[in-house]
């Protein structure tokens, strides 16, 4: 659909292994519109982080074999931008990045002011516009202590002059909001930023990334393993399974119809009573020989032949919710 | 579920020793503070809280991995916590540690029968075939074919690995199981097949868990009672169903409503607590919760709240509630 920010086509990727080609991405469709959260939805080893990062362009360059697809942002092919462009006008500019571990991303030695002066040194927008010198280092840190305090964080000019490890785990991680903040990107991309924080800590970033995101009109890719944390911020969902893009849905109609049978069970899966958890039977397959066809096809119970051959296409279910079933469920669910 | 208790804690405290670059102490961490509780034969008691809430600590401190500073843990109708590590260790066999992943306890050089059968050895010099039928008879409890006796753990999958530790702890038959977060770190889809797992094999062997999780919808599914942890303290115990649809403490309160829910209000249009948890090695006078308590008056700092068994199956630490 026109007017997309980033659209991801027919993305496979592939990582170098001694035992042969993992294919962690097989035909990856993705696309998040401006200002949108979108929620990337999967089990560990999904590929959801490789996703992530084809799109910042960070795989592992001695491993990653990108070997089809196009990763359009704003029209331009990310794949086929020259590394010079991507690094200086892109990556941490127009596009950043929130990782999962609050703990090990800041360097122990600085000061937090060091580390975000170093950001605005490269990233800051001003210096997209031209502006240099003193003045630029002045509007520079306004805009630093006014994000500071927009993320909550108490005391911002004392911030500044602390060293990580004076922080907890939240402050951090407000922190990190922050300075993904800081260079005006249009899309964030947040890699399970709330995997390592208790609950309430959790609540109460979830709560600052949603309404910072709502203010500055910035689309977010939010990748999780958790689906409640998806139900509270993002607008869509999309699920993946063993490196395939099994479901995409608006919220509403992803936990009230959801349609592939994977996402169903993994809805089940759930905890809520004793009697009614049910897990997965089987195992997530081996990514260097996997199934042909629909990759959920060895544990799937309503597979068909051809859903061991060729892998569905997309079909649309609803406004924006697409499904890559032959036999889609058709029920809906009580939430 | 029987009324009759299996494990009973009373005070119990571990203070771990704060020491300068000079090694002289310079305070106390106090890790627990007066814990008391009591575990039922049958029962699941779940401990939930958040990190560094002294939950694990709770969980060692009863297995004796950590001498506790004070108080008592009475264990099948013994004092443990008094007595010297070797006259404790027949009975402690009866009550088991298992830890956040147990199958990363295997010996990657031993087949999995050959780890399965040590416990039998040490403990109970069982050898030969009455060995190996005990051993089978568990691989199947935890739903492993008999063929992967044979195995060595890098030959099965996490999951698997996960299903031999927990048949390990069980070969010793033991009466209380101390689960320190069994799920965490797990998908969903295993996460289901082991809490599955874990009520079956209560079932079949008549067991007892303390579940120790930061998960509470995990915690709320499996438990029949539970006991909430805020800085070393049980600031609130009772049912699961009381505990869950009348919380009494403002702790207990602000942490279920951080909980997505599915379906229902989203947490992120009204949640209220700020801050996060203060260090326990040093603590705030009173009540230890009331620097992030909503509810908070100038009480709370002069008393610190006891726990008040005022609600029918349910007990909270709180003046105000």
């Amino acid at each position: 659909m026109d007017g997309d920010l980033v659209r991801v086509q027919g993305l496979r990727v592939g990582f170098a292994t001694d035992a042969g080609l993992a294919q962690v991405l097989d035909g990856v469709d993705l696309a998040i519109r401006p200002g949108e959260i979108m929620g990337l939805v999967g089990e560990s080893g999904c590929g959801k982080t490789t996703l992530a990062r084809s799109i910042l362009g960070i795989l592992p360059a001695n491993a990653a074999r990108i070997a089809a697809g196009e990763i359009l942002f704003e029209g331009q092919d990310l794949l086929r931008l020259d590394e010079g462009r991507l690094a200086g006008d892109i990556r941490g500019r127009q596009i950043t990045y929130i990782p999962q571990d609050p703990f090990n991303s800041f360097n122990p030695v600085f000061t937090i002011g060091t580390q975000i002066g170093d950001l605005m040194r490269w990233k800051s927008p001003l210096r997209a516009e031209g502006v240099s010198g003193r003045a630029r280092r002045r509007r520079d840190r306004e805009r630093v202590l006014e994000l500071l305090h927009l993320v909550q964080l108490p005391n911002p000019e004392s911030i500044l002059r602390k060293y990580p490890h004076e922080l907890s785990g939240g402050q951090r991680q407000r922190l990190m909001i922050a300075m993904a903040l800081l260079p005006g990107p249009k899309l964030v991309i947040a890699d399970e930023p709330t995997t390592a924080l208790d609950v309430t800590v959790q609540a109460q970033i979830l709560t600052l990334l949603k309404s910072l995101a709502r203010r500055s009109g910035v689309a977010v890719l939010f990748t999780t393993h958790d689906l409640g944390t998806t139900y509270e911020i993002c607008d869509r969902i999309t699920v993946m399974y063993a490196g395939q893009d099994v479901e995409s849905a608006p919220v509403a109609a992803f936990f009230g119809r959801p349609s592939h049978p994977y996402t169903t069970r993994l809805l089940a899966s759930l905890p809520t009573t004793r009697d009614a958890i049910s897990g997965i039977p089987g195992e997530i397959p081996g990514l260097i020989t996997p199934p042909p066809g629909c990759r959920f096809n060895p544990r799937c119970d309503r597979a068909v032949e051809e859903c061991r051959s060729v892998r569905p296409s997309p079909t649309a279910m609803g406004a924006q919710h697409l499904v890559r079933c032959y036999r889609p469920m058709q029920e809906s669910r009580a939430a | 579920m029987s009324e009759t208790p299996i494990l009973e804690v009373e005070t119990l405290r571990k203070y771990f020793p704060i020491r300068n670059v000079w090694k002289r102490r310079t305070g106390w961490l106090k890790a627990l503070d007066d814990v008391s509780l009591t575990v039922r034969k049958g029962e699941i008691l779940g401990i939930v809280g958040e990190s560094g809430c002294g939950k694990s600590t709770l969980g060692k401190t009863l297995m004796g991995i950590h001498q506790p500073s004070a108080g008592r843990v009475v264990f099948e109708g013994a004092d443990i916590a008094a007595m010297k590590p070797h006259q404790s260790r027949a009975l402690r066999r009866h009550l088991q540690y298992c830890y956040q992943d147990p199958g990363a306890s295997l010996d990657p050089r031993w087949s999995i029968g050959a780890s399965l059968r040590e416990p039998l050895t040490i403990h109970e010099n069982l050898k030969g075939d009455a060995a190996t039928t005990r051993v089978r008879e568990i691989l199947r409890a935890v739903g492993l074919p008999e063929g992967h006796l044979d195995l060595y753990p890098h030959e099965i999958s996490g999951g698997q690995q996960r299903r031999v530790g927990l048949a390990r702890i069980l070969t010793l038959k033991p009466s209380v199981l101390i689960l320190d977060e069994p799920t965490s770190g797990l998908d969903v889809s295993v996460q289901a097949t082991i809490l599955t797992l874990l009520l079956d094999l209560r079932q079949q062997f008549d067991l007892t868990y303390l579940f120790i999780s930061h998960d509470l919808s995990v915690v709320r599914m499996i438990s029949d009672r539970v006991a909430v942890m805020y800085l070393g303290r049980i600031v609130e115990i009772g049912t699961a169903e009381a505990i869950f649809e009348t919380p009494r403490h403002p702790y207990t309160r602000s942490l279920l409503s951080a909980i997505p829910k599915i379906g229902g209000a989203r947490v992120t249009d009204n949640f209220a607590l700020e801050g996060e948890p203060p260090s326990p090695a040093n603590l705030p006078s009173g009540c230890r919760f009331r620097t992030r308590c909503p509810m908070a008056q100038p009480v709370c700092a002069e008393t610190d709240p006891q726990l008040r068994e005022d609600w029918p199956g349910q007990a909270a630490a709180c003046l105000l509630a």
